[in-house]
């Protein structure tokens, strides 16, 4: 049980840097990108090539996430100079990187079990191999929180906050909403990258298949986190993300504890983001509208 | 200050829809100068606002501020230069993000953006000054989402936000017509201590023939995509309702039917 628990919350971990990622894009800046699920296939596919051909893992894990930045842009030239529906944009280079991703593994899989990965440093010292990966993974995670916290308190920051909530208004306040908008699907698909050459290194294997579902996953987490944590700070909300991709990953464990059979789980995390989604509907017959403040005092 | 020379704009053009909101429009502000500019649905006063801010190009003519070209520009360029308040209280403010926050970004419009931190401490103790004036009791409130607030406080926030950093043209899109009467009063006011104080120049698109004349010192009518009045100065001292529907008529061979601008 034990042991279920703790692979759970390192595949959490990492998974936590996807839902980072889907949050920045779904939430700031209210798109729903799809490139996600061909980018983490992409850090994977870059690590995994990376690291049999003799460069280092951490190395690696780096060139991954340039990968990633290289794909949101895409979406974003896609999504801005084009004018093609977010939407669309993000299916467009998802599909395009499927074989991006093909060409760059030369094959639909490598297997990583022969050579040093991220993890051996901490594995030599006599970790177990998921402590190893919970450890790696709450410094990187501890990085990533940090960063982003400094960076979206920052002008720019502000500037792609805002975008998301409202284009017009940042227009007017002299700011580029395109260079936001590319900004912050560069960022979110970077960090997907990274989480997919993290992912690749844990499990030992980079598959071009492994990015199916991977937005769903990510959504999910990241209502999990909001449900459970709430919406308050930003601070809080960069945890709340991570609590809640772990949590996802401790219950999957549990129904597959349960008895269910591991095919149907996509139709399970699709249920739950459904049901998740749809919460504010049925919230909004049992609870009156917020109030508005009056003027003065 | 603003010169629009012979600005043409068509909605549509080519299809059975096709629309001429502009023809052929031209006017010039003086510095200092604050314009009332009225007419009724589909007359084109708020078409002629967004071509000055560039929410989209004029089809035909030019648009100069201050010697400065900006025909071409794109919106949020020529940002730089112009304050706007829209008639949607929604439309000037983020509303998940707090009023400081939302005073943050508007104190640096026309400014390169970098990695410094969005908001500093002394701008906090201004914001709170200028809060504070306004008697709303936003002060002490920085901190809260812009969203929780009513919509004649946005519009007084996005009012702040448009003349926080000193615009060469303050553009108000019918900035009061969303509120109610007396929260409408109260933001018209407020718009006129901030334009006096400042000494802005300012085209105020507005339905209401009272407030166009109790506001500024020039009046502008449009009708059908053209200006067909500009009452300047002492003229505009003594003008009344009645006499601009009088030369409504005059100018435009018809009378005056817009429920919105005469009952209100």
């Amino acid at each position: 049980m034990l042991q279920i628990l703790t692979a759970a919350i390192s595949l959490g971990l990492l998974w936590a840097i996807v839902t980072i990622g889907v949050y920045i894009t779904y939430r700031i800046l209210t798109i729903a990108d799809l490139t996600v699920e061909g980018s983490i296939v992409m850090g994977a596919a870059i690590a995994a090539i990376s690291i049999t051909r003799g460069i280092n893992p951490y190395v690696a894990i780096i060139l991954a996430f340039f990968g990633g930045l290289g794909a949101g842009l895409i979406t974003g030239l896609l999504h801005t100079k084009l004018k093609i529906p977010s939407l669309l944009s993000g299916i467009l280079t998802m599909i395009a990187l499927y074989s991006i991703n093909l060409r760059i593994m030369g094959r639909a899989n490598i297997s990583l079990l022969q050579v040093d990965t991220a993890y051996t440093v901490f594995e030599e010292m006599g970790l177990r191999s998921t402590v190893s990966v919970i450890l790696l993974g709450l410094i990187i995670v501890a990085g990533i929180v940090g960063v982003l916290y400094w960076f979206f308190g920052t002008e720019i920051g502000c500037a792609i906050r805002a975008t998301g909530n409202n284009p017009q208004m940042v227009r007017a306040q002299g700011i580029n909403t395109n260079t936001t908008i590319i900004l912050g699907l560069m960022i979110s698909n970077g960090l997907v990258a990274t989480a997919g050459a993290l992912i690749a290194q844990s499990q030992r294997f980079a598959d071009v298949q492994m990015g199916i579902g991977s937005i769903v996953i990510g959504l999910a987490s990241v209502i999990i986190g909001e449900v459970l944590f709430g919406r308050r700070g930003f601070a809080s909300r960069l945890v709340s993300l991570v609590l809640g991709a772990i949590v996802y990953r401790v219950i999957i464990a549990m129904v597959l504890k349960l008895g269910m059979p591991a095919n149907d789980l996509k139709l399970f995390t699709a249920i739950t983001v459904a049901i998740a989604l749809s919460l504010p509907v049925f919230r909004s017959y049992l609870k009156p509208l917020k109030k508005s403040i009056k003027w003065g005092k | 200050m603003l010169s629009v020379k012979r600005i043409t704009k068509i909605f549509n053009t080519g299809t059975i829809n096709e629309k001429v909101a502009l023809h052929d429009v031209s006017l010039k502000l003086d510095e200092g100068d604050f314009v009332t500019l009225i007419g009724s649905n589909g007359s084109g006063k708020s078409t002629l606002l967004n071509c000055i801010a560039g929410v989209y190009p004029a089809d035909r003519g030019s648009i100069v501020i201050e010697g400065k070209d900006i025909t071409n520009l794109c919106e949020y360029k020529r940002a730089a230069l112009l304050g706007r308040v829209f008639q949607d209280p929604m439309m000037g403010t983020a509303s998940d993000m707090e009023i400081e926050e939302n005073l943050a970004l508007a104190l640096r419009r026309g400014k390169r953006r970098g990695l410094r931190w969005g908001i500093t401490s002394p701008e906090r103790e201004r914001y709170r000054e200028i809060l504070k004036k306004l008697g709303l009791g936003l002060e002490d409130r920085l901190n809260i989402k812009v969203g929780l607030l009513s919509g004649g406080q946005r519009q007084a926030l996005t009012l702040i936000m448009a003349t926080l950093k000193e615009p060469k043209l303050l553009l108000l899109d019918e900035h009061a017509a969303a509120l109610d009467p007396r929260t409408a009063k109260k933001v018209l006011g407020l718009t006129d201590r901030i334009v006096n104080d400042s000494n802005l120049t300012t085209l105020m698109v507005t339905h209401n023939m009272r407030d166009a004349i109790n506001n500024g010192n020039r009046l502008m009518m449009m009708y059908e995509g053209k200006i067909i009045l500009d009452i300047k100065e002492k003229e505009k001292k003594k003008l009344t309702v009645e006499d601009l529907l009088e030369r409504f008529e005059v100018a435009s061979g018809k009378e005056f039917a817009d429920d919105r601008a005469l009952l209100s």
